[in-house]
């Protein structure tokens, strides 16, 4: 219990730092910090439209997240979520078009179940290397990454390409028929509900099975796990390709909620905004629900920003920036505080 | 003539010379995190500083119009970024790789944010040594138009071999980034040591920008870097951190990424985009060779947290 109110409590105060180091950045620049945070929460949370615009980035930003958390809890540093996201949204694709004709639930079905398989095996794929090789799984993300995108650009700009659409390189559509509308009465996509879904069902998995307690024994100290007789490679494998599942689904809600066709918009830094909701929320997947939307809503605020302020887009990456680094320093205060630690037992 | 009507032998040259212009920015990202890993951290947020440095230096050079001060200034601005990394990775239960992808964000953002008025205006260029002016082929003379930074990146390269190997502060550093606990019993100060580092480090991965925005491509505009801040890492694995082969290296990246656009302008273009990521392809292939789960790779700091 006192854990829990230190992390809170410590990322509350990051976040807080963060946010006074952005004010002198932005007073710096000639700007009142109160008049742009106002324009921040208007442009994030404040209307029923921003509001839908938050939650429509929130939703590929939880299942990306996972692909950093899950690892994680295993001991890993997996990068890979834009990779594996862009895995996904190309099998969704070649699944939803392979089915099409059938009735359209099971087309959505298809490009669901063929998105988060190939984004599995995408990150399965640096699970094994590091199992069989010792190759190490940050770099080797990292790699899969750029490979993902290229083989993306040169699917859509041959051998998947549409020749009807010629703005832009742009694969085959699925079919119509196929894609998701938004939820009942709020105006975002179903992708968030899979967002949301999946993070409840991660936390579930990590904190009250067999299999998550196995998982946080081998992140905790890998040599326990190896010692008590846990099956280390297995573990390591199945915890990437859960990650990588859970990315690969968030590229198939791009294409069934967003795109309905693959291109380079699927490559838009979703990924790289995962690891940051991984890190702010410590890996734990129920908090990863509520950074998501924090973070969607400093992204999605960009557009009100630039035309109040005349801020460039990149401002919100400023921050993001400022909020990632605070919250990686604050690492330091833990056990600094004496009201979070337990009581020491007398004797 | 253009590299089409010389037919294989115009692909040969293109690839000769960007190999030549193209290598510069891999040569001093790479040279940078050599030098941060042989102290026993990662720096993965590098992308963030060369694009500081492309971005301060073209400003630089369009407010001066002097772009010997532009590159001063980028390289000032990456050994800024470089010691912000050292501050926050000096701290306690801060692990560096991830304060590298959080210094990727926010150098990145920054670089855009600052850079937006430099946009449009056109900044002076560095100037290039023809080396090409016995041949009246024009396009062995565009080939061999070199950039200083690129002799200084060698001579860097030489220097930096040289001083790891044969100076107290070459041992200093290699003893840090081998064994920071026996380091420390020596009387070392680590975080000193990767203080220092970290920032020279930076200050070679901000020149890197300064090349991309003031010789070649020579402007400053979204999508200017190509993702070379965030290949120094695999660079350097490649190079077994030896900065003499950060050399070659940077030179077979350099061509690897001429060949797609130089196969383009004869007409093959089916494969541009993977023959563009052969070199990443080339590096996943080279590190499952060479990994072991038993040892770490040959040549690899001891301390360094993206190797154990």
């Amino acid at each position: 219990m006192r854990a829990r109110a230190e992390t809170a409590a410590i990322t509350a105060g990051a976040l807080a730092a963060a946010l006074a180091l952005f004010a002198l950045f932005l007073l710096a620049n000639g700007l009142d910090p109160l008049s742009v945070y106002a324009v921040l929460w208007l442009g994030g949370f404040g209307t029923s439209f921003s509001l839908q615009a938050t939650l429509t980035q929130a939703a590929p930003l939880m299942l990306t997240a996972l692909c950093t958390a899950i690892p994680a809890r295993a001991g890993l540093l997996v990068i890979g979520g834009e990779g594996a996201l862009v895995a996904g949204g190309v099998f969704a694709v070649l699944a939803g078009v392979a089915a099409a004709g059938l009735p359209a639930g099971l087309v959505t079905v298809a490009t669901c179940a063929a998105g988060a398989a190939a984004g599995a095996a995408w990150i399965a794929m640096a699970g094994a290397l590091k199992t069989v090789r010792g190759v190490n799984e940050t770099i080797s993300t990292l790699l899969l990454n750029y490979i993902a995108i290229a083989v993306l650009n040169h699917l859509v700009s041959g051998p998947m390409r549409d020749p009807a659409v010629s703005l832009k390189a742009t694969s085959w559509a699925i079919p119509p028929e196929a894609m998701v509308g938004n939820l009942p009465g709020l105006g975002v996509h179903w992708g968030l509900a899979f967002g949301v879904i999946a993070c409840l069902c991660t936390f579930t998995l990590l904190k009250y099975t067999v299999f998550g307690f196995s998982i946080n024994v081998l992140g905790g100290n890998a040599r326990a796990a190896q010692l008590v007789g846990l099956p280390i490679g297995r573990l390591t494998l199945l915890a990437c390709a859960l990650g990588g599942a859970a990315a690969g689904l968030a590229g198939a809600v791009e294409i069934i909620a967003v795109h309905g066709a693959a291109s380079s918009s699927l490559a838009v830094g979703f990924g790289y905004g995962g690891i940051l909701v991984a890190f702010l929320a410590r890996q734990n997947a129920l908090a990863i629900v509520f950074f998501a939307v924090l973070v969607g809503g400093i992204s999605a605020s960009g557009g009100l920003m630039q035309r109040r302020f005349d801020l460039p887009d990149a401002a919100t990456q400023v921050l993001q920036g400022t909020i990632f680094l605070c919250v990686l320093a604050s690492n330091a205060f833990y056990g600094r505080f004496r009201v979070f630690q337990e009581p020491e037992l007398a004797g | 003539m253009n590299p089409g009507e010389l037919g294989a032998w115009g692909v040969a040259i293109a690839v000769l010379g960007g190999a030549i212009r193209i290598s510069t920015p891999y040569l001093f990202v790479s040279l940078a995190e050599t030098l941060t890993e042989k102290s026993g951290r990662v720096n993965l947020g590098l992308e963030g500083t060369l694009l500081m440095g492309a971005m301060s230096g073209y400003g630089v050079s369009y407010l001066t119009g002097s772009p010997w001060a532009g590159v001063a200034a980028a390289a000032t601005a990456g050994a800024a970024f470089g010691l912000l990394h050292a501050a926050v990775c000096n701290l306690p239960r801060v692990n560096d790789v991830a304060v590298g992808i959080a210094l990727f964000i926010f150098g990145t953002g920054l670089a855009f944010f600052l850079g937006k008025p430099f946009v449009q205006p056109r900044a002076t260029r560095l100037p290039m040594i023809a080396l090409g002016e016995w041949s009246d082929m024009p396009a062995i003379r565009s080939a061999l138009e070199v950039s200083p930074l690129f002799f200084a990146g060698i001579a860097v390269a030489i220097a930096m071999r040289w001083a790891l190997a044969n100076t107290r502060w070459g041992l200093i550093v290699r003893a840090v980034g081998d064994n920071a606990e026996a380091a420390r019993t020596a009387g070392f100060d680590v975080n000193l040591t990767r203080t220092l580092a970290t920032a020279t480090g930076g200050l070679f991965a901000g020149i890197a920008g300064a090349f991309l925005s003031l010789s070649y491509p020579g402007t400053w505009a979204e999508g200017l870097s190509s993702g070379q801040g965030l290949m120094a890492v695999t660079l350097v694995i490649f190079a077994r951190w030896n900065p003499l082969n950060c050399f070659w290296v940077s030179l077979l990246f350099g061509a690897a990424s001429a060949l797609g656009p130089a196969l383009q302008a004869v007409g093959v273009t089916s494969y541009y985009y993977l023959i563009g990521a052969a070199p990443y392809a080339l590096t996943l292939a080279l590190l499952i060779a060479s990994s072991s789960r038993r040892h770490r790779l040959i040549g690899a700091p001891g301390e360094l947290s993206i190797n154990r």
